[in-house]
This record gives structure tokens, C-alpha cells and sequence, in this order.
């Protein structure tokens, strides 16, 4: 994959996003650069996972335009975006049955895909046929990532996936996120925790800030 | 055949019920007595209307339009049964007609039975009866499948599964447990209970042996019946639960 430094791979602009009468996200525009970790900061209910939904069209905003990769998200077919845009949420998504299972759900395995995505996932390849119901709370949502690794995205949507993890997992998770931005992918990261926003942000995206 | 005598003394055993009811005080005597009476005359007005319908010189149409009227009802105490399930009302119509058709099909098209009010009105009933609840089931429990794991759902979603693939799961184990009573009902007939077509087929003197392959039959058509019925509101719910471009609908329920 090609790092283009000054190539912003997602964009936000002028975004409105209003849920039960309440405005989430008021006019917000961003941008986030290609290949690297933008950690997403702000206080609760700003709007963060809200923003994050609408980069791979889970959500849609009542106005404004969301582009990934200069194209607009709307122009583009969901599923497709949703394999290019993977997106770990804040607590472990693991379906019922194996790592292999979980895997198999994004994609079959093809020339080694599942091997690749459990090492970039910082986890052991003895794992994969093990029962997600035996597996740590660190330990599942790196499956979740593992999974969305098996569709090759090129960009990741992180919402605070380490906020239900011990500190030595988040830091498990943090490494495994750094190497997928150094090898490319361009990493959204929603944080609460300042510490680790001052480790893993190449650059931070403060977000509900009304001064 | 019973006798009008004999209809009324079996009145007594409402009366036991009353009396049950007045010696330990659970003030349900005057349910009980409206429930008997509303039942007598529900079933003595259904009696006369299904006697001019199902009579021999009349048109088989007038059986099949009951036929139709009775898929219509169904499908509208479907919908008041469950009005968290969006659109049931026009799901449970299809539904219906579709599993007569199919059943209908089956048991005239092969020639189960002859094509005749006396059969075609009480098998259709039979079918529609007993699939209602499973199908009520099933489209409430799609419902809170997708909803209790609204979180899977998306994540399925977020890997670029299409609605339909995302729901599959959940669908998956709302008919499971919509179809496991039907199933559970059948395994037990003939040795828990006798249902009530053959037992109303012994008590009015026909063998044994043919009310039980009447039975048969009938168990048979309900499985066939509420297996169809509930994969098409299950299916036809959970479709509902999503956008057209794949996304999980914010507010599930429909507006009762």
C-alpha cells in the first residue's frame, strides 16, 4: 500500500447529525490523513461514535458530506465501503463459536488471510480454534479486530476498543494498531483516556470543544 | 349425536366451575358464565353460517371465499396481537395465504381429501388456528433477537455482510423457538393428550382408526402450515428492521 502523507483518506464536511430532536454533531468538519492514528478526543455524548458511523454508513447525517478517499460515501456501495472502512466497536462484538468462526463471518481464508490478520492482531495462531466463550476480555476484542483485519481494510475505525480492557491488554492493543498504521492503514481512534491518546496519536481530533 | 337434553345438563359442569370459583372467593363467576355463554353463542352463529356455507347444493366458491375471510382475520388479530411488530398485518396476510395455498395444494391437490366445504372450510380453519400463535411468535421474537443483539447485528454489518446475511442468525434462532411448541405438541399427541379433531370424530361415532388418520393429517398440515407462516413473518420482519442500504433501523419497534 502506497502512505501518501498529505492525502487526507477520510474527510468530514460541514456535517449535521440530529437525533431525537437533539443536535449530535452541529456543522462538524475534519479530516483524517492516510496511514496514520488521528485520536478522536471530547467529552461524552459529543458525538465521537456518531461520527465514526457515518465514515462507513452504519449512520447517515441529515446534511453534509463524508468522503473516504475523496469519493462520497453516499455515492459508494455500503458493503463494499464497510470491507474498506473495518470498524472494531467499544465492546467485544464476538459471535458465538471459534476464533475460526469469528473469522470466517468477514471472509474466507484465502492464501493464509486468517494467519495474517491473528498475528497483526497480536494474537496467537493456536487461538483460532479455540471457543470465543473461553477467550479474555483483551483477548476478544483483538478477535474483533482480527476479523475486521480479514477484509484488508484500509482504514480502521477504532470506538474506544481498549475502555473495557485491563491496562496491559490496552497496551497489547495499542501496539498492534501502531503496526497496522505504520504498514499503511489509516486509523480513527475515539479515546477517553488522555495517557493513551498521548501514545498511540500521531495526530488528535478534539471534537464538541465550545468555546 | 348429542341431544339438546344432553347440551344442557352439561351445563352443570360450568356450574361446578362457578361454584369452585364462590367457595374460594376468586371472583370469576361472572367471567366464567359470560365466557360459556359468549362461546355458545359464537360457536351456535358460526354453526349456522357454516351450515349454509358448506352445504352440498351450494358453490365451493362460498367455501373458499370463507376461506379468505378467515386468512383476513387472522392476519388482522395477528397484528393487534403484536403491534410492536412492524407491518405484521401484511405479513401475516401473505403468510396465511401463502401456507393455504400450499397446504391446500397439497391436501386437494393430491387428493388427501375431496374438494368439498365439509373439508375445505375446517382444514383451512385448522391450519389457520394453529399456526397463528407461532406465526405472533415469530415476528415478536425477531424483534427482540435483532434488538438484544443490536450490537452483533452491526458488527456483522461493519464487516460488509448485507442485511439479510447479518440477520440470518437471529432470524435463525426466532424460529427456532416460534416452531419448538408446535414441534413439542406434536411429539406429545396421542400420549399426553388427544387432540380435538379426533376426539371430536370419536365422540361422534366415526372408527377409531380413520379419526386417527384424519389426525394425522391434520398434524401434518399445522407443522407444514406454521413452519411456512412463521419463515415468512420472520423473514419478512427482520427485513423490515433494516434500510435499503444495509443499515440497522434506529427504532425497531412500530408504533402500536
Amino acid at each position: 500500500m502506497t502512505r501518501v502523507e498529505s492525502e487526507p483518506a477520510i474527510e468530514l464536511d460541514d456535517v449535521v447529525v440530529t437525533r431525537s430532536g437533539r443536535r449530535v454533531l452541529d456543522h462538524l468538519s475534519a479530516t483524517f490523513a492516510a496511514g496514520r492514528i488521528t485520536a478522536v478526543a471530547g467529552p461524552s455524548g459529543s458525538g465521537k461514535t456518531t461520527m465514526l458511523r457515518l465514515v462507513n454508513r452504519l449512520s447517515l447525517p441529515d446534511s453534509g458530506v463524508v468522503r473516504f478517499r475523496g469519493s462520497d460515501v453516499a455515492d459508494l456501495d455500503p458493503l463494499a465501503l464497510r470491507r474498506r472502512v473495518g470498524m472494531v466497536f467499544q465492546r467485544p462484538t464476538a459471535f458465538p463459536g471459534t476464533v475460526r468462526a469469528n473469522l470466517a463471518e468477514a471472509a474466507p481464508d484465502t492464501d493464509g488471510t486468517y494467519a495474517a490478520a491473528l498475528e497483526q492482531a497480536a494474537l496467537d495462531s493456536a487461538l483460532i480454534d479455540r471457543d470465543t466463550a473461553q477467550l479474555s476480555g483483551g483477548e476478544l476484542q483483538r478477535v474483533c479486530l482480527a476479523r475486521t483485519l480479514v477484509t484488508r481494510p484500509e482504514a480502521l475505525l477504532l470506538d474506544e476498543p481498549t475502555s473495557s480492557l485491563d491496562e496491559d491488554a490496552a497496551l497489547v492493543f495499542e501496539r498492534a494498531a501502531r503496526a497496522l498504521a505504520n504498514g499503511g492503514t489509516t486509523i480513527v481512534w475515539v479515546t477517553h483516556d488522555r495517557a493513551q491518546l498521548e501514545r498511540v496519536a500521531d495526530a488528535i481530533y478534539e471534537i464538541g470543544r465550545r468555546t | 349425536m348429542i341431544e339438546w337434553a344432553g347440551l344442557a345438563v352439561s351445563v352443570i359442569l360450568v356450574g361446578v366451575a362457578v361454584g369452585v370459583s364462590a367457595l374460594l372467593r376468586l371472583r370469576l363467576e361472572r367471567d366464567l358464565i359470560v365466557a360459556s355463554v359468549r362461546m355458545a353463542v359464537q360457536l351456535a352463529l358460526v354453526g349456522g353460517v357454516l351450515a349454509l356455507v358448506i352445504d352440498a347444493d351450494r358453490s365451493i366458491w362460498w367455501s373458499w371465499l370463507w376461506v379468505a375471510a378467515m386468512v383476513g382475520y387472522a392476519s388482522d388479530v395477528a397484528a393487534r396481537r403484536a403491534p410492536e411488530v412492524p407491518g405484521l398485518r401484511w405479513l401475516a396476510l401473505g403468510a396465511f395465504g401463502v401456507a393455504a395455498v400450499v397446504t391446500m395444494g397439497v391436501l386437494f391437490g393430491l387428493d388427501v381429501f375431496p374438494v368439498d366445504g365439509r373439508t375445505v372450510v375446517p382444514l383451512a380453519g385448522m391450519m389457520v388456528g394453529n399456526s397463528m400463535t407461532a406465526t405472533v411468535l415469530a415476528g415478536r421474537r425477531v424483534l427482540e433477537e435483532i434488538g438484544d443483539k443490536r450490537d452483533q447485528v452491526e458488527a456483522r454489518l461493519a464487516l460488509g455482510q448485507d442485511s439479510r446475511t447479518a440477520a440470518r442468525p437471529y432470524v435463525r434462532a426466532a424460529l427456532r423457538s416460534a416452531l419448538t411448541p408446535q414441534i413439542e405438541t406434536t411429539k406429545a399427541t396421542g400420549l399426553v393428550f388427544l387432540p380435538g379433531a379426533m376426539t371430536g370424530l370419536i365422540l361422534a361415532g366415526v372408527d377409531p382408526a380413520d379419526a386417527v388418520k384424519v389426525q394425522a393429517v391434520v398434524m401434518f398440515l399445522v407443522l407444514g402450515a406454521a413452519a411456512t407462516t412463521t419463515t415468512l413473518v420472520a423473514l419478512g420482519a427482520a427485513s423490515r428492521l433494516f434500510t435499503a442500504d444495509h443499515r440497522l433501523r434506529l427504532t425497531l419497534t412500530a408504533d402500536p
